[in-house]
């Protein structure tokens, strides 16, 4: 049978994208290691593209990724046997015989596995979360650090010494117990919220957004949800879902992005923003709520209004009040000063975003020059708008972002006296 | 796997803690060592003489020095430990939050590193 070997290698690649992080999970168990893991992963998808250009793509990749993985770490482990006389009941444990059949619903109880495991408590806040987005999420190391706002070698670093620490104090690789769940929940949700937002608002590359990060956040907070339903574990599924449902509506056909107030909102996921009304309803009515809850709800009210001038703005600035009370960031008080605004006009919010620019805090925050030059331009601040959009672009890391602020740049040049 | 459990907490507290305090605080030790005894998770465990006692060895330029008192001054002092059996750290993890002391002071966790016979 004859297969074009270029498109082998895209449904290889589609497939990688779509299996990879399901395949490493289950590998990570059954190989004991998460290096090993990585390893065989490697090997499998390149035996894969290999072998599928002869035989076709099988019925069913990820039992085959995960049994060829598998095979060749067995084969790599006899191989450095040979040469090196390695303790041989260790290639026991390895041995094919010995293995536990593997079946749909263990593979997906894989994924909570290795997501519980780096974000154990035992690892640092800041490995738990790069450690999730690497192997949950198979960020680039690139992707993480740019999260992170450090350089690439730092979050190596740091991811290393994260994965010798769960080999080394042996960190066991199972969901804990429903004792210890709620405390190790919050780390998760936490994890999670950033793989979402690293997809809502992809932070480099060509696109604005990167649906299958989103969907893998909305993806690991729906099995959460299954596992432990918690008022804030609903909260953050609800957020997600009330963000996510305005995705038509963020960008044009040609990928341009489109803020809020101008958005068609017709085009939100009506279904998408049911389903999380519901659940925020079910979060609040708990009473045990918290910051999750409260940002869901605040993505509520932007859906039920029909436009950003009908908004009831009073209420999403009570209700940021309410989260800068959980949880004082400059991030949230800056969304606050966003949402004054425009309830009091854009004077007031100005001079609450220049309040936090001037304590130093948010410098480098790209969102926090791109709402002061948009309030500078409502006020007619030529000048300012310029300076705060020229600050923005220059940290602008992905595309669409800065042909937006260079459009926007562009006008405001044009109405210039200069 | 073997875990080694530092035991740190405030000497000075614990000396100021009336009699009856002090014997309840060991009987509860007394029964959490019997109890890891029984589950077979006891390999060893000390209680340490106050940290006043400690002696610092150091070499250095070929001699001996010696310094009186604990290589850190911290707040709290090591007091003992347990080395324990554990499955993995979330069992050792589990016993350790048992030691008494846990509630007043802390437990160092640290896996022993293991070298094939």
């Amino acid at each position: 049978m004859q297969h074009d070997p270029a498109h082998v290698r895209d449904q290889v690649d589609a497939i990688y994208r779509t299996e990879s992080r399901h395949v490493l999970a289950t590998l990570i168990r059954l190989l004991g290691d998460f290096d090993i893991a990585e390893e065989a992963l490697h090997d499998a998808f390149a035996a894969a593209v290999e072998q599928w250009a002869e035989e076709g793509v099988p019925a069913n990749p990820r039992s085959w990724l995960i049994s060829t993985g598998r095979f060749k770490a067995i084969d790599r482990a006899r191989r450095s046997a040979r040469f090196e006389s390695v303790d041989s009941s260790s290639l026991d444990s390895l041995s094919p015989l010995t293995v536990p059949e593997y079946n749909v619903d263990e593979v997906e109880d894989d994924r909570l596995r290795l997501i519980f495991t780096c974000c154990h408590p035992a690892l640092s806040p800041d490995s738990q979360i790069a450690l999730t987005l690497r192997e949950v999420c198979g960020l680039t190391t690139e992707e993480v650090a740019n999260a992170f706002l450090m350089p690439p070698p730092t979050l190596a670093q740091r991811i290393v010494r994260a994965k010798s620490k769960i080999r080394d104090a042996r960190i066991p690789y199972e969901v804990p117990s429903r004792a210890d769940l709620p405390e190790r929940l919050e780390t998760v949700l936490h994890v999670i919220y950033l793989v979402f937002n690293e997809g809502y608002f992809a932070s480099v590359g060509d696109s604005l957004t990167r649906t299958d990060l989103s969907g893998e956040a909305i993806r690991l907070g729906r099995l959460l949800v299954d596992l432990l339903p918690e008022p804030e574990a609903l909260g953050l599924l609800a957020l997600m879902l009330l963000l996510d449902a305005r995705r038509a509506g963020r960008a044009t056909a040609e990928g341009e992005m489109i803020l809020l107030e101008d958005q068609d909102r017709s085009s939100w996921n009506r279904a998408q923003i049911d389903e999380g009304t519901e659940l925020v309803e079910r979060a609040l009515h708990s009473r045990r709520f918290g910051p999750y809850t409260l940002q869901a709800s605040i993505a509520a009210v932007h859906a039920e209004a029909r436009d950003a001038a009908s908004t009831d703005w009073a209420q999403i600035v009570a209700l940021y009040e309410v989260l800068l009370r959980a949880d004082s960031s400059p991030v949230i008080e800056l969304n606050r000063a966003a949402a004054v605004a425009m309830r009091d006009g854009p004077a007031v919010g100005l001079s609450l975003i220049d309040a936090i620019l001037v304590r130093g805090d948010l410098t480098e925050y790209l969102p926090a020059h791109v709402a002061r030059a948009d309030l500078c331009r409502r006020l007619g601040l030529t000048a300012d708008s310029i300076a705060s959009y020229e600050r923005a672009l220059a940290l602008a890391r992905q595309e669409p972002e800065k042909r937006f602020i260079t459009q926007r740049l562009r006008q405001l040049r044009a109405t210039s006296p200069r | 796997m073997k875990y080694l459990c530092m035991i740190y907490d405030d000497e000075q507290a614990w000396q100021k803690f009336p009699k009856d305090v002090q014997d309840g605080y060991m009987r509860e030790y007394m029964a959490f060592t019997d109890s890891i005894k029984k589950s077979g998770q006891h390999v060893g465990s000390n209680q340490l003489q106050p940290s006043h006692t400690a002696t610092t060895v150091r070499i250095r330029n070929g001699k001996v020095s010696t310094t009186d008192g604990p290589f850190v001054e911290t707040k709290e002092q090591l007091g003992g430990y347990y080395l324990i059996e554990a499955k993995d750290l979330n069992d050792a993890i589990q016993v350790a939050s048992r030691i008494p002391s846990a509630r007043s002071g802390a437990i160092e966790v640290r896996p022993i590193v293991e070298r094939p016979a």
